[in-house]
């Protein structure tokens, strides 16, 4: 009799990836590795070539051959709109451009040589006017390109004695709350004033976007390179005017995303099917790396202006902090982006009154969306620059005034969420400091030798894991768990696996669930057609929320089988019986927001996440004093992460997670003309190498999340991008003395900081 | 003008006609039906679409086929199958040495060529080694760590199979 109770659990195992020997022999699929369908035709983008201008007019020059190219224009497309959150962006630009990348005018031919001489032959008739190109420039609003002020969302967030005033004077919450915390600022016996800026971000997965597209009797297919097909399928579902039940939406083997396939997959996926229908032929759009690099969504660039008041031995006592994020010519994710960037400006710790205002501005320039982290990493470098401010007026080591803020069970954040449960912060900060030996190495000093100079820095900080507030609610995700036959179990849902290992981690959650070895489960391809809707695959709420679904519908379709059980049968054989009697067995769930999770969307109070997890970074890096670069010697970080239910690529992600942030801080930059990017390119876009990345010491700490799945488990992809960059950073102020408010730490930029400061000195 | 070139490809012998200039990458990938060697960025600064060609590994992406008459073209797929992974993929599957997967073939190539020329190499050896290919999704450290479990099991089975073969080859020199 085959029980399950011998079973060992899977969950906490370094089980081997179920999709890993395809991956490591060729045989994944990513989209342009699918075979050419009958008739295919290779599809391209004409783009705007400025950055605003009214479009006058598109025109095909008359001496090149058009027979065989299929041309789409905005006069095509049934309703002219980007479904996300706000109708303000066109599939393609019709009257208006709005950034130097917009698609205008979109064209298909079998030919792929002939394709790119003809999108040379598409000329734009346009009138320039001048571009909005900087968040200095959209707020001062001489030229509107957005709304009535340029400014796309504005949030506002008060605990204390601001929070007090903001109930008594709504009408003028703005202004009452600013002088509230002014009051408690000026209170202080110690008061810090700094600014702290972020840049542009490209994601750069090694897979560029990718779709291929068809029409046929049962509707649109689109099947590329994505994190969401749900998206997709919502916007394919406005812009074409389809019933859903039309629309076919399959995720292809994905090459990464890092929040770059969120959004901008229903652009390619939109474009593609527009000239699949035009042309009557299947149509397939790869990017080459250049167009990717300039046209897709990157990380919005943040300036944040921070005031603080603590006591003169170090106890944090009032924040204000203003986070002006550039989103770009459109909306896109803009409103969610700078949401989690306000919700993280506080840090992991402990202030009476705070003070956060977000405000978010549209420029002509490619619109910003999705990158893992999402407005946290730029307000994390914010306060995290800020405290290691506060600590050098204070005399005091910063890590060392961090830990002594930092928040403890029953504290509050902003916005009056308490600390539920262990704080596991304190171990991390603990384990991290102890492996690195971190407060020792900053008592010694920077080690100088010739021209080298060496120091150490840490960050502190948490994520939220799961949508922000009441999203979780508002979304309804579901997953399913299907019995098959041999006591097979199949989980059905739209979560993505773009690297991450959500099928293999999926498949560990319910096989224990159901007390079944990990071979008897299987994970069906994401397609809209026959996987529900389980929300997107960010917001690192896959394992934590769609795969708490999943581990109760496992659970329950075992449930069903057991109760059907007769003694001695083996659960392959009952459940072959209970299907042949009903057909189907299907547990098809919708998660269930933990009943504590209270939240005013209005006030931006409340528990802004169910559940936070935690992490510490400390670096080492090594300066040379001549040319001001920088390497990264070591890199130890401890994360708390409620349970690892895969710890090697629980430490996968954040090591990953960790690299991206290393390339932000130090050599990771876009280098803007005219709203035109001129390094669009992997040879001058620079991403860590092997030999650029340093040796990893990783640590989990488990202080299990009360409704996590696999016994506590917490969402944790984002977070590695939120505090490399400020570790770096207080390290190079270690080992240089120069204190960095702003990214990236090329050597150019530290070489025009140290002359700056040299001429100071003088 | 079309070109007809013969070359060795995984072992077996292959001729492609296509116009001499043709990226091996697109032929691989196209009439040879093999993509596991992928396209990142087609300027050689990716490393994903590495093939070893005559041992030596190569961007496919900047090498025209032209160039690859008589010679031989080792990808990813020649490196084992699924159900008979080489040890080498065997290592980066269960080490955490692939995550999206998409630089993996060319990170296999870049390693092998390593392997075959130095048996035990040092971490830095490995880092200096797969330099030339981009990953965004590790970190590295599992990719390095794969490698030098893939030596450690190499270095196994051959001192294995060379002691066994010890007497006899002793007694032929």
């Amino acid at each position: 009799m085959h029980t399950g109770e011998s079973l060992r659990p899977s969950v906490g195992t370094n089980v081997v990836r179920v999709d890993g020997a395809q991956k490591v022999t060729g045989g994944a699929r990513y989209v342009d590795d699918l075979p050419p369908r009958p008739g295919e035709l290779h599809g391209a983008t004409v783009r705007s070539r400025v950055a605003r201008a009214v479009l006058r007019g598109v025109r095909l020059d008359p001496t090149f051959d058009w027979s065989d190219v299929t041309v789409v224009t905005a006069a095509d497309v049934p309703e002219n709109v980007v479904q996300l959150i706000v109708d303000d962006q066109p599939v393609l630009a019709a009257e208006r451009i709005h950034h130097r990348y917009e698609p205008v005018v979109l064209l298909a031919c079998a030919d792929r040589d002939k394709l790119a001489r003809a999108v040379e032959a598409v000329l734009l008739d346009v009138d320039e006017l001048p571009p909005v190109l900087t968040i200095e420039e959209a707020l001062r609003a001489r030229d509107v390109i957005s709304g009535t002020d340029n400014v796309q969302k504005r949030y506002l967030i008060t605990k204390g004695a601001p929070d007090i005033v903001r109930d008594a004077a709504p009408s003028d919450e703005a202004r009452a709350t600013e002088e509230a915390i002014l009051r408690e600022l000026e209170a202080c016996e110690v008061v810090v004033r700094g600014e702290y800026s972020t840049h542009h971000q490209e994601q750069l997965y090694i897979e560029p976007q990718g779709m291929i597209a068809w029409w046929d009797d049962a509707g649109v297919h689109a099947t590329g390179s994505i994190q969401c097909p749900y998206y997709v399928h919502k916007a394919m579902k406005r812009a074409f005017h389809l019933e859903p039940e039309r629309i076919h939406v399959t995720q292809a083997v994905t090459g990464g995303g890092f929040g770059g396939k969120e959004e901008y997959p229903s652009l390619v996926a939109l474009h593609a099917a527009l000239l699949a229908k035009k042309s009557g032929r299947p149509v397939r759009m790869i990017y080459g790396r250049t167009e990717d690099i300039e046209a897709t969504t990157k990380r919005h660039p943040a300036h944040c202006t921070v005031a603080t008041g603590c006591d003169r031995d170090g106890t944090l006592r009032a924040l204000m902090m203003r986070v002006v994020m550039d989103g770009g010519a459109y909306v896109t994710l803009t409103p969610v982006v700078l949401s989690r960037g306000i919700l993280h400006a506080g840090g992991a710790y402990r202030w009476e009154h705070a003070r956060i205002e977000g405000v978010a501005v549209a420029t002509n320039t490619p619109p910003n969306g999705a990158f893992r982290g999402f407005g946290a990493p730029q307000t994390v470098w914010a306060i995290e620059r800020h405290l290691d401010a506060v600590a050098r007026e204070l005399g005091m080591d910063p890590g060392v005034l961090k830990r002594q803020n930092l928040l403890v069970t029953g504290d509050t954040t902003p916005t009056g969420q308490a600390m539920r449960g262990e704080v596991g912060i304190h171990e991390c900060v603990r384990r991290a400091f102890e492996s690195s030996g971190y407060l020792e190495r900053r008592r010694l000093g920077a080690a100088v030798s010739g021209r080298k100079a060496r120091g150490i820095g840490c960050a502190i900080f948490l994520h939220g894991g799961g949508f922000t507030g009441s999203g979780e609610r508002l979304l309804k995700g579901k997953a399913a768990v299907d019995l098959a036959p041999g006591g097979r179990l199949v989980v059905r849902s739209g979560s993505t696996d773009i690297g991450q290992g959500t099928e293999t981690v999926f498949a560990q959650l319910a096989a224990d669930a159901a007390k079944l070895p990990l071979d008897r489960v299987s994970v069906a391809t994401p397609c809209t057609t026959y996987v529900p809707d389980s929300g997107p695959t960010v917001a690192s709420r896959t394992v934590m929320v769609v795969g708490s679904i999943v581990e109760r519908a496992a659970a329950e379709v075992a449930a069903r089988v057991a109760a059907v059980r007769q003694p001695g049968e083996s659960f392959a054989t009952a459940g072959d019986r209970l299907l042949a009697r009903e057909g189907t067995v299907t547990s098809l769930l919708q998660y269930e927001s933990p009943a504590f999770v209270k939240w005013d969307d209005v006030r931006y109070r409340g528990d802004a996440y169910p559940v936070f997890a935690f992490m510490c970074d400390v670096a080492e890096v090594e300066v040379d004093l001549d040319t001001f670069e920088v390497t990264v010697l070591r890199f130890w970080q401890a994360a708390d992460v409620g349970r690892a239910v895969h710890p090697l690529m629980c430490e996968g992600q954040l090591e990953g997670g960790t690299l991206q942030a290393i390339g932000w801080a130090l050599s990771e930059e876009l280098v803007w003309k005219d709203g035109a990017i001129l390094n669009p390119r992997m040879t001058n876009y620079i991403v860590p190498t092997a030999l650029d990345a340093p040796p990893f010491d990783t640590m989990l700490v488990e202080h299990p999340y009360s409704e996590g799945p696999g016994g506590g488990a917490k969402g944790i992809g984002e977070m590695p991008m939120d505090g490399g960059a400020a570790a770096i950073a207080a390290a190079v102020e270690h080992a240089t003395g120069l204190a960095m408010n702003h990214l990236p730490l090329t050597p150019e930029r530290l070489f025009a900081h140290a002359g700056a400061r040299a001429v100071e000195a003088r | 003008m079309i070109a007809k070139v013969t070359l060795t490809v995984n072992g077996a012998a292959r001729t492609v006609e296509a116009p001499p200039l043709t990226r091996l990458l697109d032929a691989l990938r196209g009439p040879l039906g093999l993509t596991g060697a992928k396209e990142g960025c087609g300027e050689g600064e990716c490393g994903s679409c590495a093939v070893l060609l005559d041992g030596v590994p190569v961007n496919a992406c900047l090498v025209a086929l032209g160039q690859c008459e008589g010679r031989e073209v080792v990808t990813v797929e020649g490196l084992g199958e699924p159900r008979h992974l080489a040890p080498l993929q065997a290592c980066m599957a269960e080490h955490g040495g692939a995550q999206c997967g998409i630089c993996t073939p060319g990170m296999l190539i870049a390693a092998e060529s390593l392997l075959r020329s130095n048996a035990q190499p040092s971490a830095v050896e490995v880092r200096r080694a797969i330099a030339g290919n981009l990953c965004r999704c590790t970190g590295y450290d599992r990719i390095v760590a794969s490698v030098l479990a893939a030596a450690e099991a190499l270095r196994a089975t051959r001192g294995a199979s060379v002691s066994a073969g010890a007497p006899v080859r002793g007694a032929a020199e």
